[in-house]
């Protein structure tokens, strides 16, 4: 479904990716782990197009997709879905006018009839038992006074509204109690299928628990270091990231 | 000190004024004043950042009144905005066309200043406020006089239509005086509508008094041609208990100056203030609002925002008074724009003078462009480029017009605003 390859990307000059490579199927679970500053974020931003990236070298196929050809509305259209690690706030947008838009937009883009008022908001009803998230909330403001983790279960819902292939969880656990992170989970298990994948960007093993990861990646210094399978996950959350990089340091020398 | 060429548009308008007309006593203090003072000059503080002397000088060649235009009903249908329910008072040229308006009189007299004489005019908005006050008040000639009696609600709104063009002559002068008694309610709308694009100069004066626990909505749209060289002084005199809303949106014209003025004359009473413009082109709105609190217990609130594109230009000059008896007062003001280009230009200054010590009043302003962020999250769910900065610009502007008190009116300028913020932006 996702081919990396030797991908290099940096910020104002400054190299932050420095050679990825990443293959992802379809039905799989990868997490992304690392210390802060290793380039997670950098990753799943640049997938989604953020335009303040510039790819310097390397090649992302998505379905056979030159994925860095095509704008991120164009990549969300294909099924591309970031969960932002943090969700913009949007006042005077509620989240139903924006996300009734939107996907109707991407419905457009492939070859479906737009949903009508009624039929929008029945699969509303249906996806916010989800996260379980309230309808008065939706037609606030965007985000706007949100807590942390009503944003990021609105993030989930967004997700499931639009039916994504390939999600990226930016952070999504970061910041969230034990009981919003088994909501914010559990919708996203329930989202997954053997024709979907997901990439976790995570900080820490915690969310590992409720997203059961196929693949664990370790990335360091703009490289994915390490990979494996839970287990890894494990040994990081116990010795730290420290013998990772004392390994690669030695490598280097 | 006046220029040459300062007195050669005066003498030209002054030189129109028939004589023998009434309200000579206001007419000579106007002449005399502007004698004196002169239109404003260059640099002017009032008038720092809008060069409207020169503006007048190099646009308009004929300073003759312009005549009435020929005017049918079709035409007047055409530019009623739709699905409005009201009573309609159409102006021609500033000229009030009694046979095109549509008057039930329900709830309020109508009546030409120049029948009725009323003792009031000019005594809201006073000559040495600004010389195109001084320059109406010699000029002006059938102005209409609006009386709301007291204890009396106008259940639906009272729209002003403006058809303005250039005929025989390049300058429209237009008066209206607006007497809400005691106890009583009214809406008004106000649109100015450009018959062609041919080039003009209109100066208007509008003089409201709100009486005491009495509520005025006052919601005006100025969407005239390209070409258009708009003055307009709004003062209103608001009594105790007593609320007067101003809603002005601003999306079009060459260059155009809008005078507000809120005298909070006594407690308990409440001045608010929303406007909106939406600038491309080389479009030029200045905004000067004046919010005078002269007794204790009353507030203001005063919210001004702004999207520039192109080569456009905006001012914001929001000046408050809390004089020293005017305990308890809270006011508060705001100035938020988004520019769209580098040539466009804010020139924002909120000038607070609070005499009084026991006082709530905050005022911010802010420029920037727009939220990068924003627009990304919004790319990032699938909505187009051009989508998703419509629906920002939108959501920006949309807490003006939200203010817009009759449904209908607040439609039709949506509608406006929405176009322009799909496509021509």
């Amino acid at each position: 479904m996702l081919s990396i390859t030797n991908l290099h990307a940096s910020i104002e000059g400054t190299p932050i990716l420095r050679g990825i490579n990443l293959e992802v199927k379809a039905g799989e679970v990868h997490a992304i782990m690392g210390p802060n500053g290793s380039g997670k974020s950098t990753l799943a931003s640049v997938l989604a197009g953020r335009e303040e990236y510039e790819v310097t070298e390397g090649e992302v196929v998505f379905q056979g997709k030159d994925l860095l050809e095509l704008a991120p509305e164009d990549r969300a259209r294909e099924g591309v879905f970031l969960a932002f690690q943090y969700p913009v706030e949007i006042p005077g947008v509620s989240t139903t006018n924006f996300l009734r838009t939107a996907v109707n937009q991407v419905r457009e883009y492939r070859g479906l009839p737009a949903l009508d008022a009624v039929k929008f908001l029945s699969v509303m009803k249906e996806k916010m038992k989800l996260v379980e998230i309230d309808q008065k909330l939706l037609s606030r403001s965007l985000n706007e006074g949100f807590s942390g983790g009503e944003k990021k279960r609105n993030e989930i819902f967004q997700m499931a509204m639009l039916e994504p292939t390939l999600s990226i969880l930016d952070e999504t656990d970061s910041g969230l109690d034990i009981d919003a992170l088994r909501i914010v989970s559990n919708g996203v298990n329930k989202l997954k299928s053997d024709k979907t994948a997901t990439i976790v960007v995570t900080h820490y093993q915690r969310l590992l628990d409720y997203i059961v990861p196929d693949y664990v990646h370790v990335l360091y210094n703009g490289r994915i270091v390490k990979s494996g399978t839970k287990e890894l996950a494990m040994e990081l959350e116990e010795k730290g990231y420290d013998w990772i990089k004392e390994e690669v340091n030695a490598a280097s020398v | 000190m006046t220029t040459t060429t300062n007195n050669n548009i005066l003498d030209s308008i002054l030189s129109q004024v028939p004589s023998g007309s009434s309200f000579s006593d206001l007419r000579e203090s106007s002449s005399n004043f502007l004698e004196k003072k002169g239109l404003p000059a260059i640099k002017e503080e009032e008038y720092k950042f809008t060069s409207i002397t020169k503006k007048l000088e190099n646009s308009i060649s004929d300073f003759s009144f312009a005549k009435k235009s020929d005017l049918n009903s079709e035409t007047v249908e055409s530019h009623v905005f739709d699905a409005f329910e009201g009573d309609l008072l159409v102006f021609n040229n500033g000229s009030f066309e009694k046979d095109l308006s549509k008057i039930s009189n329900h709830g309020y007299t109508l009546s030409l200043i120049s029948d009725a004489k009323p003792e009031l005019l000019g005594k809201i908005a006073k000559t040495e406020k600004d010389p195109f006050v001084a320059l109406n008040n010699i000029a002006f000639e059938d102005g209409v006089y609006l009386k709301v009696p007291k204890n009396q609600k106008v259940e639906k709104p009272i729209l002003l239509l403006f058809l303005n063009q250039s005929n025989e002559g390049q300058v429209i002068h237009s008066r209206i005086l607006i007497e809400v008694e005691d106890n009583a309610a009214v809406t008004f709308l106000e649109d100015s509508v450009s018959l062609d694009d041919k080039t003009y100069f209109s100066n208007m004066v509008t003089e409201i008094k709100v009486g005491q626990n009495s509520q005025v909505h006052y919601n005006r749209l100025q969407n005239e041609s390209k070409n258009t060289i708009t003055v307009n002084n709004t003062e209103t005199d608001i009594h105790r208990d007593a609320v007067f809303t101003s809603v002005l949106v601003s999306l079009s014209g060459d260059m155009v100056r809008n005078n507000l003025s809120l005298n909070l004359l006594d407690s308990g009473c409440e001045g608010n203030m929303y406007g909106l413009y939406l600038l491309n082109g080389k479009t030029h709105v200045d905004n000067h609002t004046n919010v005078d609190h002269t007794k204790p217990h009353a507030q203001s609130n005063e919210l001004y925002k702004g999207v520039l594109a192109d080569s456009s230009r905006g001012v914001f000059n929001g000046k408050i008074f809390v004089r020293q008896d005017a305990q308890k007062t809270n006011a508060f003001q705001q100035n938020n724009n988004i520019l769209l280009s580098e040539d466009a230009i804010v020139n924002t200054k909120p000038q607070l003078e609070i005499w009084a010590d026991d006082v709530k009043c905050s005022h911010g302003c802010t420029t920037g462009q727009l939220d990068e962020e924003a627009l990304f999250y919004l790319r990032a769910r699938g909505l187009g480029k051009e989508q998703a900065r419509g629906m920002l610009l939108y959501a920006f502007t949309g807490e003006v017009m939200d203010h817009i008190s009759d449904e209908a009116f607040q439609n039709h300028i949506v509608n406006i605003v929405q176009n322009r913020l799909g496509s021509n932006f």
